[in-house]
């Protein structure tokens, strides 16, 4: 191997060596190496729970490893703390931004670099110039004096990514940077990585989405339950044998739907539905046991025209029918009496009680059917349905009695789902059902729906993830700009074809 | 469009403004007596202790906390100092008392900071149990006494006056301590604009985590906060014990919803994160014209408190609506930009 290379390998500027770290006792991290050579784009992949955040803050400085050493600059640490890692010029940029809402972009951009630099006094003065110098230098357009609470989400990156740049940052650490882009914006992010990799700048880039880990990086670690599985240059790798390393088996991402009986009576029907500045004229049927795509980009009306299906924002104008009956949706509790389910975008802050145990989660959304004719709740039904869904879904976890705080991304998902089965939904909407889950769960949860659907339930996706349609919707809707657009069926439903009209 | 949104300001000042302005023209229509120097003079002066409690306030509400022990705290150090002062027979002059009240507030502060940062525990719930407890322990080791004397240094400013006008409706007074409060209410915006540590204030309200991974002192910074909030409590403290000429142990505790409506009233955020020394200004002055002018109407004082009661969760209910408001219209302005970037594509 010596002598075969014939250039000398670039210097890291950034390396961990054989790092572990155990929680109570439970390895996270066991002898894990990682380097991050300055222009070059470093892929850290692995399912949820696999250790990478773990040795995101270590190398950070927000977690001390048990062993090992970390190397910045050829200069050997045994741990370093979160104010020398930002001095050595390691930013990490983190999966909520950790940017303060109410100031200004500008603000945002120099605020940090300020404080490393242990100044005293703040001149708001010459703060401006310092911001338009880094938006200058990656040529992209932010307005400085708004407040970054009113940006979107792709603007706040972009701000997150130059506040990490105002402090000097030789390595940037990305913490799943895609999740919350939409395909465009996720291309302008590719389009800046490159450009931050010709200054010379380090990266570390934590995804589990295979085609993006293929797309941007150069070279690629895999982690699974806190071990390095493999290392190397992603040439060497294909979408297969990544998801075979990550989930330690073969996992399909075929595509799977099921013979619809097309003479069943519809189970929703939706007909000429608009509200005002969000979607105009939208009509569509919804088979029993279909699984329906509705895609579009963010604000393109799709998460509007759900919400509006679940009474949350109700519609202006349109009929909306469930199993042939007209139904008037003006409240939640209208939607949930037509037994239609609404599995939200936002699943930790509007669809789980995250301090309570996984079983109150399973039947908090279905105790009116478990009350007895005294207006008591019945014990034995309750503990048959937490039973029934946390076995018949795999939730992961020790027992039912564990707070969903605790619970990795896809085990999370699963109990959102379990608490709208439970309902016995005839129409069941999830919105972004996988996003955040990785492909392991991501491939069970689709199934479950499969099942689910197979027995008769209708089922509605919203996503922006053309694989997972693919996978598993027998229709595909495309929503832009508040109206319905194409309508994808059979052969027509390819990632590319759907990825072609969604942003067309 | 630009100019009128400056006027508005970032926390409504401007708004606020022209209802007081309102308030006051209407007053001034309903009840002429409302509009003469006597009145105006003495709205300013009962509103010296306030503007002072709340400009600490505002220091916390900025960083998403909240203080309701200020009050306490101010009459704990204040008459304290008295108190030593009395029982000691010397008087150490105005700054020398000034600065004993001070290290006290400063003192009783820091035991609200260190429970708080040290054990991230909620800011009220300690506030409140640390109220109990300053007003305890004032009680039990300083006294319950009433002084109608105070030290000499003291009872000469109670009689000091900026500003001696004879009006048509008798003399009237401006009191000595606006100057005071004026410089501290600079001092605070200054701090608050200007410096680090005020921008980490801003910063910690906006997002605690980010802060901390930002690199702020958060801790350090929290502790300070409340030092800073006890210290301004105690110069409330002794003010208020100067202007009434008598100190008086069972005073200014009770009085903390005031301040706290007239501060959410001014424009900064319960939530943290916004704030303003003019808003609060405003705030404390909006309060104090409407006690006064309840009173000059003939409204019980016994109402004033409900009429407080009401302004202070008109004030977060507005807050609340106008971001749920803001969060609404910034949806429809993206699908028109999105809407104009498609249609930019198309035609090129």
């Amino acid at each position: 191997m010596t002598s075969m290379t014939t250039s000398q390998p670039p210097t890291p500027f950034v390396s961990a060596r054989g790092i572990s770290k155990s929680f109570g006792g439970v390895p996270a991290l066991v002898n894990v190496s990682i380097d991050l050579i300055p222009g070059e784009v470093h892929c850290l992949a692995g399912e949820n729970g696999c250790g990478k955040s773990t040795l995101i803050k270590i190398i950070s400085g927000a977690e001390r490893p048990d062993s090992g050493e970390i190397v910045i600059d050829g200069v050997s640490h045994a741990q370093i703390n979160a104010h020398a890692a930002i001095q050595g010029g390691i930013q990490v940029i983190y999966q909520d931004f950790s940017l303060f809402p109410n100031l200004t972009v500008a603000e945002n951009i120099v605020l940090t670099a300020e404080v490393a630099s242990g100044r005293r006094l703040y001149s708001p003065g010459s703060v401006l110039p310092k911001a338009k110098a880094i938006l200058q230098e990656l040529e992209l357009d932010l307005d400085l004096d708004r407040e970054v609470g009113d940006l979107s989400v792709a603007d706040k990156q972009l701000t997150a990514i130059c506040r990490a740049l105002v402090n000097d940052a030789r390595a940037i650490i990305m913490d799943e940077p895609t999740t919350a882009l939409t395909h465009t914006e996720v291309s302008r992010l590719f389009a800046l990585v490159e450009r931050l990799r010709a200054r010379g700048v380090a990266l570390l880039f934590v995804s589990h989405k295979l085609e993006e880990v293929l797309a941007v990086s150069q070279r690629l670690t895999i982690m699974r339950s806190g071990r390095q599985v493999v290392s190397g240059p992603t040439s060497e790798f294909d979408q297969r044998s990544i998801s075979r390393h990550m989930t330690g088996r073969e996992v399909d991402e075929s595509r799977v739907v099921s013979d619809l009986d097309l003479t069943a009576p519809l189970a929703l029907e939706v007909s000429k539905l608009s509200l005002a500045g969000a979607y105009r004229d939208v009509s569509f049927g919804l088979h029993r046991g279909e699984i329906l795509g509705v895609t579009g980009l963010l604000g393109s009306g799709r998460t509007e025209i759900a919400e509006s299906l679940f009474g949350v924002t109700p519609a202006d104008e349109g009929e909306i029918r469930v199993g042939g009956k007209l139904v008037p949706i003006r409240t939640i509790q209208d939607a949930v009496t037509a037994r239609i389910g609404y599995v939200p975008e936002d699943r930790l802050s509007q669809g789980l009680f995250l301090e309570k145990s996984i079983a109150d989660n399973i039947v908090a959304a279905s105790l009116e059917s478990h009350r007895t004719r005294w207006g008591t709740l019945s014990r034995a039904g309750i503990a048959t349905t937490i039973k029934q869904y946390f076995v018949g879904l795999k939730i992961n976890a020790p027992n039912a009695q564990a707070p969903v705080r605790t619970l990795s991304g896809g085990n999370a998902q699963r109990v959102v789902l379990a608490k709208w089965l439970a309902t016995a939904p005839t129409v069941l909407m999830l919105n972004g059902p996988t996003v955040g889950v990785d492909i392991g769960s991501k491939e069970e949860i689709l199934e479950l729906l499969r099942v689910e659907a197979a027995k008769g339930m209708s089922v509605i996706v919203i996503s922006d993830d053309a694989p997972e349609l693919v996978a598993a919707c027998h229709r595909v809707l495309v929503i832009k700009q508040g109206r319905l657009t194409h309508t994808l069926e059979g052969d027509q439903i390819t990632v590319d074809t759907i990825q072609e009209r969604m942003s067309a | 469009m630009a100019a009128l949104r400056r006027l508005r300001g970032s926390n409504n000042e401007g708004v606020l403004a022209l209802v007081l302005l309102g308030l006051i023209v209407a007053m001034s229509i309903a009840n002429p007596t409302f509009f003469t120097l006597n009145t105006g003079f003495s709205i300013l002066r009962s509103a010296i202790v306030p503007v002072i409690f709340a400009l600490g306030v505002l220091i916390v509400v900025i960083t998403g906390g909240i203080d309701v022990s200020f009050a306490a705290i101010a009459i704990f150090a204040g008459y304290a100092t008295v108190s030593f002062c009395l029982n000691a027979g010397f008087d150490p002059g105005l700054p020398g008392i000034f600065a004993i009240a001070i290290g006290v507030g400063a003192s009783l502060g820091f035991v609200n900071g260190i429970v708080i940062a040290q054990f991230s525990l909620p800011t009220l719930i300690v506030t409140l149990g640390t109220q109990g407890v300053f007003f305890g322990a004032m009680y039990t080791y300083v006294g319950a006494s009433y002084y109608a004397e105070l030290p000499g240094s003291m009872a000469a400013l109670a009689t000091s006056n900026l500003l001696d006008v004879t009006t048509s409706s008798g003399r009237a007074y401006l009191h000595l301590l606006v100057v005071p409060v004026l410089l501290l209410c600079l001092l605070v915006a200054w701090v608050l604009k200007r410096t680090m540590f005020g921008r980490s204030l801003y910063a910690m309200g906006g997002d605690l985590e980010a802060a901390r991974r930002a690199g702020f002192q958060v801790k350090r910074t929290q502790v300070s906060v409340y030092m800073l909030v006890g210290a301004l409590a105690a110069i409330a403290g002794v003010i208020h014990i100067v202007l009434s000429r008598s100190a008086n142990p069972r005073d200014l505790v009770g009085g903390e919803l005031d301040i706290i409506a007239a501060v959410v009233l001014g424009g900064a955020s319960i939530f943290g994160g916004r704030g303003s020394v003019v808003g609060t200004v405003l705030g404390v002055l909006l309060v104090q014209v409407i006690k006064n002018s309840l009173l000059l109407v003939g409204v019980p004082s016994a109402w004033l408190r409900t009429a407080v009661g009401v302004l202070l969760v008109l004030g977060v209910g507005i807050q609340a609506i106008a971001a749920r408001r803001d969060s609404r219209r910034m949806r429809v302005i993206e699908d028109l930009d999105s809407a104009q970037q498609h249609e930019q594509k198309v035609g090129s």
